[in-house]
Parts: C-alpha cells; structure tokens; sequence
C-alpha cells in the first residue's frame, strides 16, 4: 500500500509538476516571444540575475515573485468566501484532468513481451502503470467530467467579484464553457466507435494499428473531420483568444477576473495555459497517436511492408523515445495554439454561440454517422 | 423602476436591464470618454456619451499666448496627426494676414501634412484591430508608423509633437536627402500595409465582427455634420481636398475613396485607401516640387537670419519684436478649413490687430462625430461598441480642447 502510494506521488510530481506545470509556465515565456517574433519585437529579455537574461526564461521567475508580494486585494463588497475560493477552483480541475492521460505505454516487467497485433503484450507477470497517474478504465469520460469542473472557478469569480464587467465575464463564460462541452464529446464519438474503448491508453495502443499495413491508424487519419472540430472546440474550451470573450480586455476590461490582482490573478491566467497543455495532450492522445511512433514497438523499428524487425532497440530506449515523442507532440500542439492565439483576431459572443452550436455541432453529428455507415459498410 | 422591467414573452420571468458605466478609465476608451450604457444582456439599448475628460482649456490659453507660440498647442489637438493640425492653423494666420506661402513651402506642407495622415489612418486601422484581439495588426500599423515618425523626427526634429510649420512658413526646409530616406520607409510602410491587409481583408472573423456594424445613412451624418473618413464610409464624397482644394492639392491627381454603407468595414477600407491615395499624392509632390525659399520675404512675419540678428541693429530688433509682441495680425476675423486626419479642422479667429489671438475657436472633425456615437452602437451588442468607436477614432485632444 505504502509503496502505491509512494508510486502515485511519484507520477503525480513527475507528469503533473514537473512536466505540465513546466510546459505551463514556459508557455507563459513561449506566448510572449512567440507573439514578439510575429511582430517584428524582441520580447522580454530584461529579469536577468547578475548577468544572465537566459533569452528572457528569468521573466518566469519575475513574474512568479512578483505576483506573490503584490498585494492580495479583495473588494470590500465582494462576496469574501467565494472571492478567494474561486482561482482554486478553476486551477485544481485544470490540473486534475491530468491524471488519465498516458504519457508512455504499459511497462512489462523484465522487459518480458511479445509483439502482438501491433502491440507489446506482456509475458510474465502484469503490466505495470508507470507512465500515468490513474490507470482508470474510463479516462476520457473522467476528462470530461473534470473539465467541466472548471466553469466553476471562472464563473463564481465573474460573480463574487461584485462587479459588472466581472458579472458578464461569468456569464460569457458560463456559457461558452456549457456549450463547447457539449461539442467537444460528440466531436469524439467517432473516436469511441472506431476504437471501441475510453480507456485513454488502450486507445493509443489501438492506433499502433497499421492500415493497409503501412498507416498508423492515429485519429487524425481515422478521423480527420473530428480532429478539426475538436481541436476548435477544446481551443474554445480553454478560453483563449480567438474564444477568450469571457475576458475580451477590449470590451470587459479583463472579465471575470478583472478584480482579481496577486497570486489569484496568477492562478486563473495559470490555469488558461495548463488547459492549452490539457488540450495539447488530448489531442496528441486521442488523435496523434499519443506516444505511438510509427512503426516503433518494444523491441524496435519494424518493416512497414513485410511486418518483420528492422531494427532493434532496448526495451527501455523504445520507452524513452516513446515519451520524447509524445512531449514533442504536445510541445507542437502548445506552439500550434500560440501562434493561433496571435493571428485571429476574437469572436463575438454570439458569433461563438453560433460557431458552437450551428456548425461545429451538426458537423459533429454527422460525422458520427458517416463513421457509423463506414464501420457498418467495412463490418 | 417597474417601468423599466421587460416583461419576457411567456411573462413570468423579469429581468431589469442592467446600467453600465463604461469608461472613463476603461481599455477601449481610449481618448477619456464615458459610455453610460442600458444593457439588455449583451444588447446596448441605450447610450449615452461624455465628453470632456481630456478639457485643457486649449481655446482660452492661445488667447494668453503670441500667435506663433499657439503652435505648440495645436500639436496636442489631434497628437496622432500634429502636422495637418500645424498647417491647419498656419493657413488660417496666413489667411487673415493675407499672405500666402511660397510654393516650396506648400509642397513641403503637404508631404509632410499626407506623412501625417498615412500615421494617422494607420494608428486607427491598427488600433480598431487590436480592440478586436488582432494584436498583431496592431503592430504592424505602429511598426510603420514609427517608420514614418522617424522620417518625420529628421525633418521636425520631434518625434510626435512638431510644431514645424511657422506664419508664413516653415521651420526648416527639407533634410538633403529627404527624398531618398522616404522612399526606403515608403517601401516598408508598403508591404507593412500588405501584410495588414493580408491578415484582416479576408479574414472571416474580422469580416463578421465589422460588416453592418455601427452603421449610419448618409443623411444622418450630414446632418450631425460629420466630415472626414467616416462621412466618406457613408457614400458621400465629401473632402476638402477637392471641394475647397487649399494649397497645392488642386495639382495633384487623387481620388477620394467612399463607401456604400457606412459600417466598420467601410470605415476601416477607406482609411486604407486613402492611406494609398496619399502616398500618391506625396510622390507627385517630389515631382513637381520646385526650389526656392520656404519663408515669405517679409520681415513682419518671419524671423530674421541669425546673422542679421546678431549683426545689424535692425535685425535685432525685428528678433525681439516678433518673439516679444509677436506677429501682428490686422483686426478681423476668418474661417479657414484644412482636411485633418479625421475630416474637416477648422479655425476661426478673430483679431483685434494684437499680437495675441482674440479669440482662437477650433472646430474639431471628432466633436461632430461623437455626436453619432450614440445612435450607432444602439442596437448592437456590447461587444460591437468597441470596433465602432475604434473606427470612429475619436482623438481626445481634439474633441474636448
């Protein structure tokens, strides 16, 4: 018992802390120099300790000490209680959704498998969760019922703050959140039937499949029309620009957070950029083949053609590189977003509404019918 | 109260609709205004504006002031386009005293002037994009309007407040190789428009969230007397380059760009293409501009050389006269009208033969157009106010004096 506890701590410090909250927080430097490479600009480059600027990485560290000795200011019509509560509640759920999410594949004790069925089956003894936190079954639908935990935090906020543009900020928020959850599972239905589980690593092992013998059967080629709508609607989900109209700085000032200033702030802008990560890992999960790397199994590279060993790698090198891969994918889905983030320009509120609901919904529905008469027709 | 309850259609539910103060410490307020809104959810149904948070008290200070030293202040009327705001004022002495300019300097006027405007339309494109998360745009604009600033800092010597033209002409005359440095920011302002265009003209979501909004009729904004790029949206071809052609612009070959609706987008379309019409116009001022002095030889209205200045009593004097009394204007009083960044600038002084303005009475394009504000976000959502009042570009400076 000691020890599964002790096992878990260790995933949640290596996966959650030490990748996520890094990824975030480098996104927080990424965003800014990205956007400084768009625009003809150097981007920050001034914290420096002594005389390292590091590029501008010491600005994460600026930012972090600066937010924690600014003052805490909570209005004095706020409702107190729910005023301080609600950055917690929006940032835990963001971190939360981690736990499913598979960063490497099932370890088999002593290295002890077979390659069946294009994935590593285990020999001796059962296989071991190393490379997630939560082994659950039913991953994906826990997703979704954590990330629907996040309205919450915005929300509340928008409303304890006591503020108008704070209160429509909430609402804005509240219902962009509702109404792209709603788009982001039935985006994922085809996913469901195709690979017949929402257990998220049976998923990846399942898209080691090769179609024609030489296609890796990721989502994005199974479902290429799902992969779109997904990545818009989980973009909206995370409420940043383009779909940022729950904080639109032009019209509301900040929105729901606008009262908000210290550590508190720092948790809700925190807690956008973890959901950007979220949704880099779930689409490299669910579409991009999460830690699959085409034609690589346990015990190495195979032949596309002929299905035999080209060539052989160590058990615990193909699990290095399996995880290098499945960062890599993530880094790329985060930079992705960036630079979405400074080409478009924002929705309006009811043009999102619309986007939600009147196209990215029914294109969803049919696409779960078309998935359904190609499964019917292959069947 | 009750009457201000709507009743909803199956009528059990009430909702009040809600009082909005936006402004005048608000991020799309830019220029200190205040927009008292009614809002029913995300729909303004009502409006109301407040000016005058930017008052200095421009009109009454000139009065304390040599007609020369007005010039400074004219800068910070519209500070996003000072020069046209120079010329403006210089026509308007120049009119009462009855001289006119010499050629070179009306040439020189107008590059400048047009330099002018393209940072001007620039500011606002850009500044109506960023408002709406284009961020980028944004930058594009003020890269190349920094561009044309720097140009403008060789030849004023400042980068944003000038004051470069005089009574009867100007301060300097061109840097040497003026022309050359232009072209090579005439380039670069090019394709910096290129590249803004290329990510908002075709762009879905810009196209949305600015077609058919903040729409005005032509008629309605004759009537409320708006002039400029927005009355020009409306369809009507109104500018004072070519109905009271000042200056020189009776020799250039331009077109004044109209729209058909009046929305944001027509707004924003205009701006641009006027932005192309004046780099037109300043490439056939570099053709026909002719040598020549720049000041007006007359000694009443222009400061003597240094040399004369320090060499010969009667320059001297002229020096200490003309800073100390200031240029003596005859007794009357005049109109004089110049198209400013934002439409019509005029000033009306009046002379009583001093050496200081009786009274210097400006009427700002933005006054006007912020009469229009009002009627043209109600109706639209919340969210609409702020490419509408972006594309308005009300400039503080100029409207509450």
């Amino acid at each position: 018992m000691l020890v599964l506890i002790a096992l878990t701590l260790l995933k949640v410090v290596g996966i959650v802390l030490a990748f996520v909250m890094l990824v975030a927080t480098i996104m927080t430097w990424a965003d800014r120099k990205q956007s400084a490479l768009i625009q003809d600009r150097i981007g920050p480059n001034r914290a420096s300790i002594g005389s390292v600027r590091a590029a501008g990485l010491i600005h994460i560290l600026a930012d972090a000490l600066k937010t924690l000795f600014k003052e805490d200011f909570t209005p004095r019509d706020a409702n107190q209680g729910l005023f301080r509560i609600a950055p917690f509640l929006a940032f835990v759920p963001a971190l939360l959704a981690f736990a499913v999410i598979p960063v490497g594949d099932t370890y088999c004790p002593d290295g002890a498998f077979i390659v069946q069925n294009f994935r590593d089956v285990c020999t001796a003894g059962a296989q071991a969760d190393y490379f997630r936190v939560s082994n659950m079954g039913a991953g994906l639908l826990c997703i979704f019922a954590i990330v629907s935990l996040g309205v919450y935090g915005a929300s509340i906020g928008g409303w304890a703050s006591n503020n108008k543009f704070a209160l429509i900020g909430g609402v804005r928020v509240t219902a962009q959140m509702v109404s792209y959850e709603v788009t982001m599972g039935l985006t994922l239905v085809g996913l469901l039937m195709i690979y017949g589980t929402v257990d998220l690593n049976e998923m990846v092992r399942a898209q080691g499949t090769l179609l024609w013998g030489f296609v890796p059967m990721w989502g994005i080629v199974t479902q290429p029309v799902a992969f779109f709508l997904f990545f818009t609607a989980a973009i909206a989900e995370t409420k940043r620009p383009p779909f940022d109209i729950p904080e639109a700085e032009s019209e509301l000032a900040a929105g729901y957070f606008v009262e908000y200033s210290s550590m508190r702030f720092a948790l809700f802008t925190l807690s956008e950029y973890v959901a950007s990560v979220l949704v880099a890992m779930m689409v490299t999960t669910l579409f991009l083949g999460g830690w699959q790397v085409p034609y690589l199994y346990g015990d190495g590279l195979h032949n596309p053609m002929t299905g035999d060993l080209a060539l052989s790698i160590p058990y615990l090198l193909v699990k290095v590189i399996q995880i290098g891969a499945f960062c890599f994918k993530v880094l790329a889905l985060c930079w992705l977003q960036l630079q979405v983030r400074w080409t478009l320009p924002r929705f309006r509120y009811d043009q999102l509404m619309k986007l939600g609901w009147k196209v990215i919904l029914p294109l969803s529905l049919i696409n779960v019918l078309v998935t359904g008469l190609w499964l019917l027709v292959a069947a | 109260m009750s009457e201000l309850l709507i009743e909803t259609e199956d009528g059990d539910l009430d909702s009040a609709p809600m009082n909005l103060q936006m402004g005048p410490s608000h991020p799309a307020m830019h220029g200190t205004i205040k927009m008292r809104l009614k809002l029913d959810g995300e729909i303004v149904q009502r409006s109301d504006i407040e000016v005058g948070y930017l008052h200095r008290g421009f009109e009454k200070s000139c009065e304390s002031v040599t007609w020369t030293q007005v010039l400074p202040y004219t800068d910070r009327l519209n500070y996003v386009s000072p020069l046209c705001n120079n010329v403006g004022y210089c026509m308007a002495v120049e009119k009462l005293i009855g001289v006119t300019a010499t050629e070179r300097c009306q040439y020189i006027r107008t590059i400048m002037a047009e330099t002018s405007r393209i940072g001007d339309h620039l500011t606002c494109v850009g500044a109506s994009a960023m408002e709406l998360g284009a961020f980028t745009a944004f930058l594009y604009a003020i890269e190349a309007r920094e561009e044309l600033w720097r140009l403008t800092e060789a030849v004023t010597g400042a980068r944003l407040t000038h004051s470069y033209c005089r009574i009867g002409g100007l301060k300097d005359d061109l840097p040497l190789d003026f022309e050359a440095s232009y072209r090579v920011v005439e380039k670069k302002v090019r394709s910096l428009i290129y590249d803004i265009r290329a990510l908002l003209d075709t762009n879905r979501i810009f196209l949305d969230r600015m077609k058919d909004i903040g729409c005005i009729s032509a008629e309605r904004a004759l009537s409320l007397g708006f002039t400029g790029p927005c009355l020009r949206s409306t369809g009507h071809d109104y500018d004072v380059r070519k109905y009271a052609p000042y200056m020189i612009y009776d020799r250039l070959d331009f077109e004044v760009p109209v729209g058909v609706k009046g929305d944001n987008y027509d707004r924003y379309l205009v701006r641009l293409e006027e932005v192309d019409q004046s780099l037109r116009m300043i490439d056939q001022c570099f053709k026909q501009i002719p040598a020549g002095p720049i000041n007006v030889d007359d000694g009443r209205l222009v400061l003597p050389a240094k040399d004369e200045v320090y060499h010969s009593i009667e320059g001297t004097i002229a020096h200490f006269k003309l800073i100390m009394d200031g240029i003596k204007v005859p007794p009357g009083e005049v109109y004089s009208y110049t198209e400013a960044g934002n439409g019509e600038l005029g000033f009306y002084l009046i002379s009583t033969g001093e050496g200081r303005p009786y009274k210097c009475r400006v009427r700002p394009p933005c006054w006007a157009l912020m009469q229009g504000v009002a009627e043209m976000v109600e109706g639209y959502q919340i969210a609409d106010i702020v490419p509408t009042f972006g594309s308005i570009n009300m400039i503080g400076g100029e409207c509450d004096r």
